[in-house]
């Protein structure tokens, strides 16, 4: 079974919108945030209109249902992750904080070492500095081929048995490049290091299944997998999540609480310290049955064939150069590019005069953009509902903007 | 092209032939200012003799806003009295800050009513400003260094 695209977009009601009168939408960002569908609109409005309630605290019927809700959402994040236990699922509110929370439980000291990539999201790059700065520890990083890949013959000079924490990029927000996690992992496992994935931009894309990944935390996004803003994950193994202290304190992480001090709350509320994001919780449970029934192999064929036909018309355009691979393998459908003598900010916005939004900037992958000598990028990304013609338009609008400006 | 264009034909003739472009000497304040949003960056000198904005020169990369903006501003800027310049970067950023609402008093702003259009896209009116929030910062540095006769000093900063 395909996906059926066609029917897809009928679910997104906003890729029906004008930007302004005659000029439909062509939604080509989705690597910043993807659209949602009726179901998880639906979703959301049912708990507010229906259910609401703070969880694991009441005994009244809203409360019990609001719980069920909440955690049930949990059960299927689990089960679309593939999460041998519904505990290693942490709610948290985005990546970033996923990552944060990171940064501030795993054990670091001066001496020790913490390895990302060049082509790390400013989230999975700067809580490490942060941590490096607080602990004394030093950061290190592998660094990229000209073609955009991860440079392995860095990996064993990079890491090293004073290195204690490997953090990096499943899927790069910037390049598209897909990484080899089995590779980095098995380096970093050589070691007796902890394995950080930074899962952003794949879960939303293709099946991910975090047992066998073989690493021991992957954070993702829910407002990137069609769920709402305000939502992520944590998944981390259940032996080392219960051994490591707890990151934010609060109302419900915790077990006993007298004024001399407290013990922790079992996981996952250990780590879900306050009055959690219930809403969105049940929203991205909501987004998860979606692409579940889609399938996200599906999702994932449809997206690689859309990839590879965007690759091939991008390269046709005059003075186009892609920041990135140029082939369609182990890559996904964030294309960033560059058009000669043109700055990004005016690619963008003549586009957007077109109904097309893409993304300009250096999409909070500086030191990539760096690397590859550009200040910024134009990134266009696709996502399960995009469609040729999307492409089609980006590029006559592309043609365009090289005419307006030569 | 609608009307609601940014890019008016003055904007795109700036970008295309910047006026005053390229760093000279003397200055007595060089600063780089960054939009770190978007990668735009300057780095520009001011020169003053007495109370006399005598040059400004920069150099730097970024869009068509930007760099037009820039243009504008130094055939605004160059000649005037300290004072006088700091009334014309007072009026600007006015216009920049007011979502296109300003009727623009082209006595005072010549090509740089052409902006207006930009004001109404709040994210393109750092890019319109980058230059001028780079003078302000180097023609205060100068003021306070005027008379000197040592190096120019230099910063840093991000808009
Ligand atoms: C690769 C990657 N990591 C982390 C993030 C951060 O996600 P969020 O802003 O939802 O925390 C993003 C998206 O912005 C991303 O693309």
């Amino acid at each position: 079974m395909s996906l059926d695209v066609a029917r897809v977009r009928k679910d997104f009601p906003i890729l029906d919108r004008e930007v302004r009168p005659g000029v439909p939408l062509v939604y080509l960002d989705n690597a910043a945030t993807s659209q949602k569908p009726t179901q998880v609109l639906d979703a959301l409005r049912d708990y507010y209109e229906l259910h609401n309630a703070n969880v694991h605290r009441g005994i009244h019927t809203l409360a019990e249902e609001a719980t069920a809700l909440y955690e049930g959402a949990r059960d299927k994040v689990a089960a679309f992750v593939n999460a041998a236990d519904r505990r290693e699922i942490v709610f948290t509110k985005n990546s970033s904080e996923a990552l944060n929370l990171l940064s501030y439980v795993l054990p670091l000291g001066p001496g020790d070492e913490v390895v990302v990539t060049e082509m790390e999201h400013h989230s999975n790059l700067v809580p490490w500095q942060l941590a490096c700065t607080r602990t004394g520890a030093t950061l290190k990083w592998i660094g990229l081929t000209d073609d955009g890949r991860l440079d392995l013959a860095d990996l064993d000079r990079v890491v090293t048995k004073r290195t204690k924490v490997v953090a990096f990029v499943h899927q790069s927000n910037l390049l598209g490049t897909v990484n080899p996690v089995d590779v980095v992992a098995a380096k970093a496992r050589s070691v007796g290091a902890y394995v950080v994935l930074d899962a952003s931009q794949s879960v939303p894309h293709m099946g991910v299944d975090v047992q066998a990944l073989d690493v021991d935390f992957v954070a993702f996004t829910g407002h990137k997998m069609c769920g709402p803003t305000g939502i992520g994950v944590l998944w981390g193994r259940a032996d080392l999540l219960e051994q490591l202290p707890p990151f934010l304190g609060g109302g419900e992480m915790i077990d006993e609480v007298t004024m001399a001090g407290s013990t922790w709350a079992a996981l996952p509320h250990k780590y879900e310290a306050g009055t959690p994001p219930i809403a969105q919780a049940v929203g991205l449970g909501a987004a998860v049955d979606y692409l579940t029934d889609l399938g996200m192999d599906n999702v994932r064929a449809h997206e690689h064939e859309l990839t590879a036909y965007a690759l091939n018309a991008l390269q046709q355009v005059d003075g186009l150069r892609i920041i990135g691979p140029t082939t369609n393998d182990e890559r996904g459908g964030a294309i960033s590019f560059a058009l000669q003598g043109i700055h990004p900010h005016d690619v963008g916005q003549l586009l957007d005069e077109r109904g097309i939004a893409v993304r300009v900037g250096h999409h909070c992958a500086r030191p990539a953009c760096l690397r590859y000598g550009v200040p910024a990028t134009t990134r266009a990304s696709v996502h399960l509902y995009s469609t040729t013609a999307d492409i089609d338009a980006l590029v006559t609008g592309l043609d365009h903007v090289r005419r307006f400006f030569t | 092209m609608t009307d609601e264009s940014i890019y008016q034909e003055i904007i795109l003739d700036h970008y295309k032939h910047p006026h005053h472009r390229g760093l000279r000497e003397p200055f007595e304040a060089e600063v780089r200012h960054l939009n770190p949003t978007c990668g735009d960056e300057i780095t520009l000198r001011v020169h003053l003799t007495g109370r006399t904005v005598e040059d400004v020169s920069y150099d730097g990369e970024g869009c068509s806003i930007s760099q037009a903006s820039a243009s504008v501003m130094t055939d605004l800027l160059i000649g005037k009295t300290v004072d006088d310049a700091l009334s014309i970067h007072d009026e600007f950023l006015r216009l920049m800050h007011s979502r296109g609402e300003l009727e623009p008093d082209e006595d005072v702003l010549e090509d740089a009513v052409a902006f207006r259009g930009v004001s109404r896209l709040t994210a393109r009116v750092k890019c319109a400003l980058l230059a001028w929030m780079a003078w302000k910062d180097a023609v205060s540095q100068a003021s306070g260094t005027a008379g000197d006769t040592g190096a120019g000093a230099t910063s840093e900063g991000a808009a």
